[in-house]
This record gives structure tokens, C-alpha cells and sequence, in this order.
């Protein structure tokens, strides 16, 4: 299992300018106007920069609290709590393997430490390719399709070590 | 009669194919108790749901109806709908098939619940990592607005003059945000703190106003409700629990997955003919009956346990989420409950000193006696942890801790034992004392 204290890693830029599209500023007025008060806008709007950016470094961060109309702090503190908002790069296919109790049960730490082995990367690190990154995750809410991995935003369930094997390597 | 040939009514999720299509939910009675509704005054939609029994399906199972009646009455402040749809508990994935398989009934059930309240907004708050089911959901929304369903033109498609507006929020992965004040703070834009109740959130609520925050599985027990009439409703199952549960089975079972089924059946039952019993025909050690921070129940004390709130809590456990996790003989139990309790750990949100502290000792210790290098006194101080873990905290993440702790500790000790050294059994209680050379004369002594 990882080590679950809070990491104060050194946050990254990502070079050059970065800002949203016309576009994209008018679908974020739009997500503030869905909501009694705009700054509940503030998870939408990381999702949309996560997707735009793959991740949210501290000039992405700056960004979304300047349309958002919110100290740095704020978008930071807010970003910093969940898991899944990037604070660093990840591979192109983030692999999430469950270990929690039922797919525990069922061998998923034996795939975890698997894809450990397979790509030589730990929890939260991706390949020196940028192809592939892992994450020892919890419940994803598959317990009864346990084992399960997620590959991106796709959930694979009743995996096992072959099939998942077959699927990586098709990537 | 074994359960699986039985003929259980299936409420929430009938065997109909493609319900989660728009037509096809109407074509099949949908969106017409909403229009039911309609016909009655809001207090008599309440009264319908009191009688029903129904029961809260996020795990505290604190009846709805009663939930509802705490609302303000009148219109001179804003009123808001949360719907829990984070469902994060280890073991808990029944939500998730009301998302792909009749999300249409949950909006229903949202919009009967708005109008029996006087609420006009109406948040339904998905885990970030449902994806896939945050689409399902977001185009069931879209499609009912489209048809006139939502939205300010459902006036015109049902008469009346009340309208809805419905948003879904997406989370983006933290267990906390399943506990309702720390959903108010995410939806509202701040970091999930839990919130010190009082005041409770329907009165001060997300945007300090009055709000109710209802499960996914209860809200889609509204419309089925009205269907039958409370009455008829509260006669499914066990008296005070009424109704049909979505029973989500994993671990080590033949045929894990989401079971519809009434109220109060034997666990043992369910487990065996239902999810078809245990691989290789092993003998169960423990089940875990309600998500995992419910408290486990050995193997050989499952016969006569009656899965609904009151059979659980006469057995020493709660129903939770109704996720049930079996493990065979084989499971190592210490291993299990430092995996859980690791989960505890990274999901605590940090707020409160026993909770983010008294987590991080309970992997750490647990993690001594998974590597067998703990004595059975850890086995003690675990359970004083969690003792003062327990009661100490803002939400009940400290109690979701703790109880598995102690439980799991306390009920089959036996595994722990197992897995430690035993004690050093000193001559007089003073450690430092006891190792001088003359201790173990002077005890001696003082016995004789």
C-alpha cells in the first residue's frame, strides 16, 4: 500500500501561454450562471482545464482562479483536495487498479503490483515515455465486477493479470 | 422455496429493456406520478411518504418522510435538493445501476420530492469517477428537459405552476464528500470540510438555505411510493424498514452484483441462493453487511441475521448501504483490516486531530501486525484508538474508522492473535522496573 501522507511535491509549469478559448470562456460563464453562486463553478472549470491541460499546474491553477474571479489560494486548496485533479503529469493511459477490500478479495494487489512491475512505476509516477502512468486507487464503486481497473475513464471489471495484460498491450 | 426462484417485485429496476431511454420509461407509466403528484397538496405527498415507512438508502436510514416535514414551509427563501449520488463506501455500487439502468426514475422521484417541498433547484451530486454514468445521467437530464419534463416548460407539458431546474454536479474523487454537509461545501465551491451540525442543512443548508440531501435509491423510491400508495408500500419486507433494497454482494461470492429484493430475508439466504453461495463450497469467516465501515459479522454467527436496519442492529452490525462483502476461511483478516483502515486513512479529510491522527496510528499499528511484528498488546491499543477516535469528531468518518476497528478486533480476535507475538508477561507491571536483575525475586515475594 503507498504511503498516504500528504506529499508537498514541487509544482510544475507548463511552458509557454496558456488560455482558455473563446469558446471555452463563454461555456465557463455558462457553468457560473448554472449556480446560485458562480463559484461553485470552480470543479466544472478544473475538470474543463484537467481535460484541456491533462493536468493543472500552478499557471493552469492561476488561470482558472483568474476567470473564476477567486484568489490563487482558493482554486489551489480546492484542487489540492481531490485525487482526481492532477498536480502533475500523468501518461497518456492513467491505470487505476482498485485494491480496496472486495477487489482485494480477489487479487487486486496481485495486479497492482503487476503493472508496478511491468512498467517499473509506483503509485502516482508514469513511464519516461509519458505513455503510461498508475495509481493505486479506492473503491470505484465495481465491487461487484471485482477485480477491477480503470483505464482513463473506463472501467474494466472482472480483470484479470492475462486479460489485463492483452489490453495494455494493445494500447 | 430457494430466494433465487422466487418471484421478488422489482421496484426500482424492472426487467425492462432499455428503460433508461426516455420513451421507453414513458411508455411504461413514467413521469405519470409526477403528474399524480400534482393532484395533491404538497402535505399530502409528505403524509404518503410517512406512511410508506420508507427509509433513507445512504446508510443512516433515517425515515423520509420525516426528513421532508423538517423543510421550511412557504417561498421567502430559496429551498435546495441535493441528491447523493457520491457513493464511495468500499462495497457500495447500487447507485451506480440506478444511474445506467433507470435514471428516469430518480429524476421522477427528484421532481415529486421538489414539489412535495417547495424546491425549485435540484443538485444531483455523481463521484468523479463515474465517468460514464455522470454521461448517462447528464443525458437523461438533457432529454427531459428537451421534452418539456424539467425546466420552465414542464408547466405547460403537466399544468400547474411549479417548475424544476435540475444541474449535475461531478466530483472528482474524495470519500468525504459522501457525508451531506462535506457535499455542500464541494458542490459549493469550497474545500468538502464537514460542516458542525447544528445547524442541519434544512435550515441552514448549501448557499445557507434550507436543503434537503436525499440518496439516489431513495429518491427512486418516490414515485413507486405513489404508485402503490404508502400504504401498500410499507407491507414489502420487514415492518420497520419497509420496502425492496438494492443488496449490492461482492467478495467471495459465486455470483456477485446488485440484487432487488424485499426487506429482512436471511443474509445467509441471500448470500447463499442468491449471489449462489461461496466459491469451492468454503465456509464463510466474515461478512461485512453494510459498506465497510459497518461492523463485521463472523461466519459463525450469521444464521437467523435478517438483512434490513433492525435485523442488522439485533445482530451487532447496521445495513449501511446494503453492501454486503463476503470473505471464504481462507481471508486474512488482519491483512483486510489494514487494507481498510488505509482507506480510512487517505480519505480522512483532516479536520478534526482524533480523526486525521488517530487513522494514520491505526494503519501504522495495523501495519505492525500484518508484518507480524506487533505483540497482542497492539492488539489493545488499537481498540483504545479507536476508542478515542469514536464520538470525538465533526462527522461520523471517525466512527466509519473505528468501528471496524474495534469490531473486527474484538470479533475475531482469534486471527489477530494468530498474526502477533504474545505479550511479555512481566513479573510486576512497571516495564523498567521489572527488568532489573531482583524483579522477578521481589515479585516473588509480594505474591507469597
Amino acid at each position: 500500500m503507498h504511503d498516504t501522507s500528504h506529499s508537498h511535491e514541487v509544482i510544475e509549469q507548463i511552458p509557454g501561454q496558456i488560455e482558455f478559448s473563446p469558446d471555452e470562456l463563454a461555456r465557463i460563464e455558462k457553468l457560473k450562471a448554472l449556480y446560485p453562486n458562480p463559484k461553485s463553478a470552480i470543479m466544472p472549470v478544473l475538470w474543463m482545464a484537467q481535460k484541456k491541460w491533462g493536468w493543472l499546474s500552478i499557471n493552469v491553477m492561476q488561470l482558472v482562479a483568474e476567470v473564476m474571479n477567486l484568489p490563487y489560494s482558493h482554486v489551489y486548496g480546492v484542487a489540492s483536495f481531490y485525487t482526481m485533479y492532477f498536480k502533475k503529469p500523468m501518461g497518456q493511459y492513467h491505470v487505476q487498479v482498485c485494491t480496496n477490500v472486495s477487489c482485494m478479495l480477489l487479487g487486486g494487489e496481485k495486479i497492482y503490483d503487476h503493472v508496478c512491475r511491468k512498467y517499473g512505476i509506483g503509485h502516482n509516477e508514469r513511464t519516461a515515455d509519458g505513455k503510461f502512468s498508475l495509481e493505486e486507487v479506492e473503491c470505484m464503486g465495481a465491487c461487484g465486477g471485482a477485480p477491477m481497473v480503470a483505464i482513463n475513464e473506463d472501467y474494466y471489471e472482472n480483470i484479470s493479470i492475462e486479460r489485463l495484460d492483452q489490453i495494455l498491450d494493445a494500447l | 422455496m430457494s430466494l433465487s426462484e422466487q418471484n421478488f417485485p422489482k421496484l426500482i429496476i424492472p426487467p425492462i429493456e432499455n428503460l433508461h431511454r426516455l420513451d421507453v420509461y414513458r411508455a411504461n407509466g413514467g413521469y405519470e406520478m409526477y403528474r399524480k403528484a400534482l393532484t395533491m397538496q404538497p402535505g399530502e405527498i409528505i403524509d404518503e411518504v410517512k406512511r410508506s415507512g420508507l427509509r433513507g438508502r445512504g446508510g443512516a436510514c433515517f425515515p423520509t418522510g420525516l426528513k421532508w416535514s423538517f423543510m421550511p414551509k412557504g417561498n421567502d427563501k430559496p429551498k435546495y435538493l441535493c441528491i447523493n449520488g457520491d457513493e464511495s463506501e468500499p462495497g457500495s455500487f447500487k447507485d451506480r445501476l440506478i444511474f445506467e439502468a433507470n435514471p428516469h426514475l430518480m429524476i421522477e422521484g427528484i421532481l415529486i420530492a421538489g414539489y412535495a417541498m417547495g424546491i425549485h433547484t435540484a443538485f444531483i451530486y455523481i463521484r468523479g469517477e463515474y465517468h460514464r454514468w455522470v454521461r448517462i445521467v447528464e443525458e437523461a437530464v438533457e432529454e427531459a428537459y428537451a421534452a418539456g419534463l424539467i425546466g420552465p416548460r414542464m408547466k405547460e407539458t403537466f399544468g400547474g405552476s411549479y417548475s424544476m431546474e435540475i444541474v449535475v454536479h461531478k466530483g472528482a474523487g474524495a470519500y468525504i464528500c459522501g457525508e451531506e454537509t462535506s457535499l455542500l461545501n464541494s458542490l459549493e465551491g469550497d474545500r468538502p470540510y464537514p460542516r458542525v451540525k447544528p445547524p442541519f442543512p434544512a435550515n441552514v443548508g448549501v448557499y445557507g438555505m434550507p436543503t434537503t440531501i436525499n440518496n439516489v435509491e431513495t429518491l427512486a423510491n418516490v414515485p413507486v411510493i405513489l404508485r402503490m400508495g404508502g400504504e401498500a408500500y410499507s407491507k414489502i419486507g420487514a415492518e420497520k424498514h419497509p420496502g425492496t433494497l438494492l443488496l449490492g454482494i461482492s467478495g467471495h461470492v459465486n455470483r456477485p452484483g446488485v440484487y432487488e429484493v424485499p426487506s429482512g430475508l436471511p443474509l445467509l439466504d441471500i448470500i447463499n441462493d442468491l449471489a449462489g453461495g461461496v466459491p469451492g463450497g468454503k465456509a464463510i469467516k466474515a461478512v461485512i453487511p453494510g459498506g465497510t465501515s459497518m461492523p463485521i459479522i463472523r461466519g459463525d454467527a450469521l444464521e437467523g441475521v435478517m438483512m434490513d436496519a433492525e435485523g442488522l442492529k439485533a445482530a451487532g452490525s447496521a445495513i449501511g448501504t446494503g453492501g454486503i462483502i463476503v470473505m471464504d476461511e481462507d481471508t486474512d483478516i488482519p491483512h483486510m483490516l489494514r487494507r481498510l483502515i488505509h482507506f480510512y486513512h487517505h480519505e480522512s479529510c483532516g479536520q478534526c486531530t482524533p480523526c486525521r491522527e488517530g487513522c494514520g496510528w491505526l494503519e501504522k499499528v495495523l501495519t505492525r501486525v500484518d508484518t507480524g511484528e506487533a505483540t497482542s498488546e497492539d492488539l489493545d491499543l488499537l481498540v483504545d484508538i479507536a476508542n478515542n477516535i469514536e464520538g470525538n469528531t465533526i462527522c461520523a468518518l471517525g466512527e466509519a474508522a473505528a468501528w471496524p476497528t474495534r469490531f473486527t478486533i474484538t470479533r475475531l480476535r482469534e486471527e489477530f492473535e494468530a498474526k502477533v507475538k504474545p505479550t511479555l508477561s512481566l513479573p510486576v507491571l512497571n516495564r523498567v522496573h521489572s527488568l532489573r536483575p531482583s524483579a522477578h525475586e521481589e515479585a516473588a515475594a509480594v505474591s507469597n
